[in-house]
């Protein structure tokens, strides 16, 4: 099989080595078979969707990229060098993550901001809020009484604070209504235009459609189709039916 | 000694008290006639076999060498039963034994090493056995609250690990949490001693005829050693649980629920 090979976009110059390859990767989570022989290539540049239904692979193929779950079996490289050479630490800074569920610490949002650079001054960390198109005054509002839409944007924004070069997202927008989705999917197409390349997990049809590049479709833990060009992906047939049966077509 | 001595009699007729339980189990239905006798039958084999061992360990002329290998099987089983205990905490034997190893050596250090009590087969054995028993409590404690708080707050430290931080760092705030409440009781007993309950060591020299004031003195040693062998011990257990909930590249790992929870 092959993978996406994106030939277009911000990152079609310098794309020289897939963001990340893997390779036959098996992952085993307790007795469940979680991916059983991937092998993809995800392109260096622009958003790629991971989708799939329910229990198909798709986190832990995202989590596999920042280390919160390693390889039974199998390569993985990120940018051309096997991942395990890399210092986990600072893989999971260069690599960044925002989860499904906001996962903001008891504290204002500065305190939340804080955690990813404790020596970020204000300027920065509101820098950082202006980069999610967020409300610098927000800084000194308490964690736990955002809306839901806020508080994924501030979880974006403090992994935008360790600087990363590539964003995992794990169905981002999943608790969130229309408009903050629409809000966050802007906010990350716009850091994919200024080069932080972003793996999306979504089992949303018409988001892939509004925010993919490129797509790969996960189904009992095995790649079953890669394109590079999410338009032709939307109208694939076996995409489509995979997807559908789940209700979340047109949920939003 | 003007002590209270109980002998054979004394004991037989406290068999009596006994009866009352056998007969409110029989009284109300609840049939645990059975497990009462069984309970006061080892209880009282359990004594004797320790209280026959004993005589022999703290013999002045035994060497003290068998009263720290009395010790050492005590630590052994302190282990196990804080592992039984706490069953859903991965590997935690070793922990454990770890932990009171640390606190045995830490506190008997410092009590005979500053000369507070006489290093003897008399003090050695009392003394480490009422510590690890009094410890034992919050050493589960810890480690069950631990591994709840780490587990409900999943996400807040799978995030922190995502954003390049050590297992220790990303397990802190839920760790000192546990560990918080771990110590609370033992602090409130410490405060509540005297007003509310005459504790063990207390009452036992007073009965055995030692002077009410000698007899507060060393149990207020015996309750400063209880304290800090539970903060100790605690803590031993705090920190190396890290080394049980996440993997050495700081992943948090997946701790199964035990089966019957």
């Amino acid at each position: 099989m092959t993978g996406p090979a994106r030939q277009d976009g911000p990152a079609a110059g310098r794309a020289a080595s897939p963001l990340f390859e893997f390779t036959d990767v098996v992952v085993r989570l307790g007795e469940i078979t979680a991916l059983d022989g991937v092998t993809v290539a995800i392109p260096d540049g622009g958003v790629t969707a991971i989708v799939g239904p329910s229990g198909s692979g798709k986190s832990t193929l995202l989590r596999l990229c920042n280390r919160l779950e390693v390889a039974e079996r199998g390569r993985i490289a990120y940018r051309g060098r096997p991942l395990e050479e890399r210092d986990p630490r600072a893989l999971r800074r260069e690599v960044g993550m925002v989860f499904q569920q906001p996962t903001l610490v008891a504290g204002t949002v500065g305190d939340n901001l804080a955690l990813a650079d404790p020596g970020a001054d204000d300027a920065v960390r509101r820098g950082a809020l202006a980069r999610v198109a967020l409300d610098a005054d927000l800084l000194t509002r308490d964690a736990g009484a955002l809306s839901g839409g806020e508080a994924q944007r501030v979880c974006l924004a403090r992994t935008l604070l360790t600087r990363p070069a590539v964003l995992l997202l794990d169905e981002p927008t999943a608790a969130l209504d229309a408009a903050p989705t629409r809000a966050f999917e802007r906010t990350v197409a716009a850091l994919a235009e200024d080069g932080i390349p972003a793996l999306w997990v979504t089992h949303d049809l018409p988001q892939l459609r509004r925010v993919a590049d490129a797509v790969v479709v996960l189904d009992a833990g095995r790649v079953v189709a890669a394109f590079g060009d999410a338009a032709e992906a939307a109208g694939h047939a076996a995409l489509v039916r995979l997807l559908e049966p789940e209700g979340d077509h047109g949920r939003r | 000694m003007a002590g209270a001595d109980v002998d054979a009699v004394g004991l037989a007729l406290s068999l009596t008290l006994v009866a009352v339980a056998v007969a409110v189990s029989a009284w109300r239905g609840l049939r645990l006639e059975r497990s009462i006798l069984w309970s006061v039958l080892r209880a009282l084999v359990q004594l004797l076999l320790v209280g026959v061992a004993l005589t022999v360990v703290i013999d002045p002329a035994s060497p003290v060498a068998w009263s720290w290998l009395w010790v050492g099987l005590m630590l052994l089983y302190a282990a196990d039963v804080v592992r039984r205990r706490a069953p859903e905490v991965p590997r935690l034997w070793s922990l454990a034994l770890a932990a009171f190893a640390v606190t045995t050596a830490l506190s008997l250090g410092l009590v005979f090493g500053l000369g507070i009590l006489p290093q003897e087969g008399r003090t050695v054995v009392p003394l480490a056995g009422l510590m690890i028993g009094n410890a034992m409590s919050a050493t589960v404690l810890v480690a069950r609250r631990s591994v709840e708080e780490v587990r409900d707050k999943r996400l807040e430290v799978e995030a922190r690990v995502a954003l390049g931080h050590g297992r220790r760092e990303a397990a802190r705030p839920y760790l000192a949490s546990a560990l918080r409440s771990a110590l609370v009781p033992q602090i409130e007993t410490t405060k509540a001693v005297g007003l509310v309950f005459l504790p063990g060591a207390m009452t036992g020299l007073i009965l055995a005829g030692v002077d009410p004031l000698d007899a507060v003195m060393v149990q207020a040693v015996v309750m400063f050693l209880v304290l800090g062998a539970a903060a100790s011990n605690a803590t031993v257990i705090s920190l190396g649980l890290v080394t049980r909930l996440f993997a050495p590249d700081d992943r948090p790992l997946r701790i199964a629920r035990p089966p019957d929870a």
